[in-house]
C-alpha cells in the first residue's frame, strides 16, 4: 500500500515493496478497476449502452469536467483548492458570446475569453500567494464575483449566434470513430500535465509543497510562484472549457456551468487526490471522472432518474474518502511494533 | 448587547486593544448594514418606512441567519458544512409532508420533528468527520449531493403548496408581534442563545480552542470528537429549523428548496468575521453578515444597480472581508510581538 495520507506520517513510496504491489494496491488502480467493472456491467446489463454512440455522448458530456480536473488536481496536490472554476466557465462563455455579438471574429473572442481566464486565475493566485489568504475563502469569493460578472454582463438573455464551423467542430467526431474532436485537445493537455507533474522539477515541487510547504521552501522550491502559475493554468483551462461548453450547447448564458466546480472536485477526490495535499495521480482522476460519467450515462439509459445518480455520486465520494481514512488507520496500527524495541546496551563507560 | 472578540490574550494593556479589534469587526458590518439601509431608504422611503418594507427587512434574512449561525459554529471548529442547503430543503419538504400526511399533528410537534431530522442529518456528517477523521469539506460535499438526491427522489416533481398547510402555521411565517415578524423574533432568540453558549459556556469556548489548534486541543485533553460531533448536529438542527421557517414563510416547497444556500451561509459567516481557518469570530457577526447579504439583494435595484450585479457585489464583499481579516491578523501579531518584546 502506498503513501499514507495523514499529515504526520507521509513518506515517499516504499521502495522495499515489489513494483506490482506499489502499482496495483493503490487508490488510483482501484478506481481504474472499478471503472472497467462498471463499464462491463453496464455494457452487459443496460440496453443501448454498448452502442458506439454512447461513448460519443459520454465524452461530450464530461469533457468540461475532464479538462478542468487536470489543473484542479495539481492545485489540490499543493493543498489548495479552486472553487471558482465553474463560474469562470460561465464568465468565459459570456465573454465569448459578447465578443461574437459585438462583431469581432470568433477566434478573437475566444482568445479574449482565454485572457479573461488567465486574469481571473491570476487574481485568485495573487490573493492566495501575495496576500496570503486561504484559498477556500478566496475562491468562494471569486466564485460569487465571476458568476456575478457573468450574469451582470449578460443579464438573463442568451447569445446563440455562433459560427457554424466552430459549433460543428465542437460536436464533430474524429473520422471513422465516435470519439468527439474535443478529445484531441484533452489528450494534448493530459500529456502536458502528466509531463509537467511527473517529469519536471516544477512537478516535484508541487508534491513537495503539498507535503510540507516550509520544507519545500527551504529546499528551493518557489512556493508562491508555483501556486500562482497553477491558479493561472486553472483559469485558462476553465476558460477553454467555457468556450467548448458554449459551442457545444450553442448558447452563451450567465448561468452556464453552475455547480460544475463541485463535480470537478468530486472527480478529483474520488480519483485518489488527498484534500490535505501531497498525493495523487492524474490517471486516477481521469479514471474517476470517466467512472462518474459512465455511471451517470448507464443509469440514465436504464431510466434511472438523475436524483438517484446524484445520491450515488455523493455516496461514492463519501465512501472513497472514508475507505482511504480507514485504510490509513489500519496501516498505522499494523506498523506499530508489537513489543517495545529493546534499547541497545550503551558502550560508554 | 456586548460584542466580544474571542482572541483575548492575557497581556496587560494589550487585551483592551485586542478586544476592541474584535468588537470593531461586528460593529463595522453593522455600520455597513446601516449605510446600505440608509442609502436605499433615502432613494425610496418605502424601503424601510412601509409595512412591507420593515417586514421584509427582518423576515427574509431570518432564515439565512439560522443557517449562518450553524455554519459559523462549524467553521469556528475549523470545518465547513456544505450540506446545509440540502438539509434545509429536506426539512422544508418534510414539514410540508407531515402536514399533508398526518393531519391534526400540532405545529410544535412538526417543528420538533423537523429540527430533530436536521440534527440527525448533521449527526451523519459529524460522525464521518469526527470519527473517520475525513476532511469536512469532502464529506459535506458528498452529503450535499446525497441529501439533495434523496429530496428529489422523495418529492419527484410535486410541490407542497400553501393550501396544504394549516393557516396557523403560515400565519407564523408572515405574522408579526408588535410590528416585528414572528420568525425574526424566534431567530433572534436562537441567535442570542447560541451566542451565550459560545461565549459563556465551557463547551462553547472549546470550539474556539479546537479551531485555533486542533492538535493542541487534543493534547490538552479536550474531547475534540464530541465537540465536533455536537457542532455538526447543531448546524444540522439549525438548518432543519431554517427549513421549517422556509415552509412557513413561502408556503410552497419544491425539491430545489434551499439549493445554493450553503455558499450564502459560508459567505455570511466570512463577511461577519468568522475566519475560515477557525478559532476566530462570533455568531453575532455571522448573523449581521447574513442580514447584510440579504438586504443588499433588495437594496441594489433601488440604488439603481441592476440586481444582476448582486452576485458580483457579494463576491467583492467576501473578498474584502477576508482581506480585512488578514490585515487585522497581521497587525495583531505585530502588536503581540511588540508587547512581548517590550514587556
Amino acid at each position: 500500500m502506498t503513501t499514507p495520507t495523514t499529515t504526520t506520517n507521509r513518506v515517499a513510496q516504499d521502495f522495499e515493496k515489489p513494483l506490482w504491489r506499489r502499482v496495483l494496491l493503490t487508490r488510483e488502480f482501484a478506481i481504474v478497476g472499478l471503472l472497467v467493472l462498471v463499464t462491463i456491467v453496464a455494457a452487459a446489463g443496460v440496453r443501448g449502452f454498448s452502442q458506439p454512440i454512447t461513448l460519443n455522448y459520454l465524452l461530450l458530456d464530461i469533457a468540461p469536467i475532464l479538462l478542468i480536473a487536470l489543473p484542479m488536481t495539481l492545485i489540490m496536490i499543493t493543498g489548495e483548492i479552486d472553487l471558482s472554476v465553474g463560474s469562470m466557465v460561465g464568465l468565459a462563455s459570456v465573454v465569448t458570446g459578447i465578443g461574437v455579438q459585438a462583431g469581432i471574429p470568433f477566434e478573437a473572442a475566444a482568445l479574449l475569453a482565454l485572457l479573461v481566464g488567465a486574469i481571473g486565475g491570476a487574481f485568485n493566485g495573487f490573493l492566495v500567494t501575495v496576500v496570503g489568504l486561504p484559498s477556500l475563502a478566496v475562491t468562494i469569493g471569486t466564485l460569487a464575483l465571476f458568476r456575478g460578472l457573468a450574469v451582470g454582463l449578460l443579464g438573463t438573455t442568451a447569445i446563440t449566434d455562433f459560427p457554424e464551423m466552430w459549433s460543428a467542430l465542437a460536436k464533430a467526431k474524429i473520422a471513422g470513430t465516435t470519439i468527439p474532436y474535443i478529445s484531441v485537445p484533452f489528450a494534448v493537455l493530459f500529456a502536458i500535465f502528466v509531463v509537467l507533474l511527473h517529469f519536471t522539477p516544477f512537478g516535484r515541487g508541487i508534491y513537495a509543497i503539498g507535503l510540507s510547504k516550509d520544507a519545500a521552501r527551504f529546499s528551493g522550491v518557489h512556493v508562491e510562484r508555483t501556486k500562482l502559475i497553477l491558479f493561472i493554468l486553472a483559469g485558462v483551462v476553465s476558460a477553454f472549457a467555457g468556450i467548448y461548453y458554449t459551442l457545444r450547447f450553442g448558447s452563451a448564458r450567465g448561468d452556464n456551468a453552475t455547480g460544475l466546480e463541485l463535480q470537478v472536485i468530486a472527480a478529483v477526490v474520488l480519483g485518489g487526490v488527498s484534500v490535505f495535499g501531497g498525493r495523487g495521480h492524474l490517471y486516477g482522476v481521469v479514471a474517476a471522472a470517466l467512472l462518474i460519467g459512465v455511471l451517470a450515462s448507464a443509469l440514465r439509459l436504464a431510466n434511472v432518474t438523475s436524483d438517484v445518480i446524484n445520491i450515488i455520486t455523493g455516496v461514492l465520494l463519501v465512501l472513497s474518502v472514508v475507505t482511504a481514512s480507514v485504510l490509513t488507520w489500519l496501516q498505522k496500527t499494523r506498523r506499530r511494533p508489537r513489543r517495545p524495541p529493546r534499547v541497545a546496551a550503551s558502550t560508554a563507560s | 448587547m456586548t460584542f466580544t472578540s474571542t482572541t483575548r490574550i492575557p497581556v496587560s494593556g494589550l487585551s483592551k486593544h485586542v478586544g476592541a479589534l474584535g468588537r470593531a469587526r461586528e460593529f463595522g458590518i453593522l455600520v455597513a448594514l446601516a449605510v446600505v439601509v440608509a442609502a436605499a431608504t433615502a432613494k425610496n422611503p418605502s424601503f424601510l418606512f412601509s409595512a412591507d418594507g420593515w417586514r421584509d427587512l427582518l423576515l427574509t434574512p431570518s432564515i439565512l441567519v439560522l443557517v449562518a449561525v450553524g455554519q459559523a459554529i462549524v467553521i469556528i471548529t475549523r470545518n465547513v458544512d456544505l450540506s446545509v442547503g440540502s438539509v434545509m430543503g429536506l426539512s422544508a419538504y418534510l414539514t410540508g409532508r407531515l402536514f399533508i400526511d398526518v393531519p391534526g399533528l400540532p405545529i410544535p410537534v412538526v417543528v420538533l420533528v423537523a429540527v430533530a431530522f436536521g440534527g440527525a442529518l448533521g449527526l451523519i456528517n459529524g460522525a464521518l468527520v469526527a470519527f473517520a477523521r475525513v476532511p469536512a469539506m469532502v464529506i459535506t460535499l458528498g452529503t450535499l449531493y446525497a441529501y439533495r438526491g434523496i429530496n428529489v427522489m422523495w418529492a419527484g416533481s410535486s410541490r407542497v403548496n400553501a393550501s396544504d398547510m394549516p393557516k396557523e402555521f403560515l400565519a407564523l411565517g408572515t405574522g408579526q408581534i408588535l410590528w416585528i415578524p414572528t420568525l425574526a423574533i424566534i431567530a433572534f432568540v436562537v441567535l442570542a442563545a447560541a451566542a451565550w453558549y459560545m461565549r459563556n459556556t465551557r463547551g462553547g469556548r472549546e470550539y474556539y480552542a479546537i479551531g485555533s489548534d486542533p492538535a493542541a486541543a487534543e493534547l490538552y485533553g479536550l474531547k475534540v470528537t464530541r465537540r465536533i460531533l455536537t457542532a455538526f448536529i447543531i448546524s444540522g438542527a439549525l438548518a432543519g429549523l431554517a427549513g421549517v421557517f422556509y415552509a412557513a414563510r413561502y408556503g410552497s416547497v419544491s425539491s430545489q428548496a434551499g439549493a445554493g444556500w450553503e455558499l450564502d451561509a459560508v459567505g455570511a459567516a466570512v463577511i461577519g468575521g468568522v475566519a475560515i481557518t477557525g478559532g476566530v469570530g462570533s455568531v453575532w457577526g455571522a448573523a449581521i453578515g447574513a442580514i447584510l447579504l440579504m438586504t443588499i439583494n433588495r437594496a441594489l435595484p433601488i440604488l439603481g444597480i441592476p440586481d444582476f450585479w448582486q452576485r458580483a457585489v457579494v463576491g467583492v464583499l467576501i473578498i474584502g472581508a477576508i482581506v480585512l481579516d488578514r490585515w487585522l491578523a497581521v497587525r495583531q501579531r505585530r502588536q503581540l510581538i511588540e508587547a512581548r518584546d517590550n514587556s
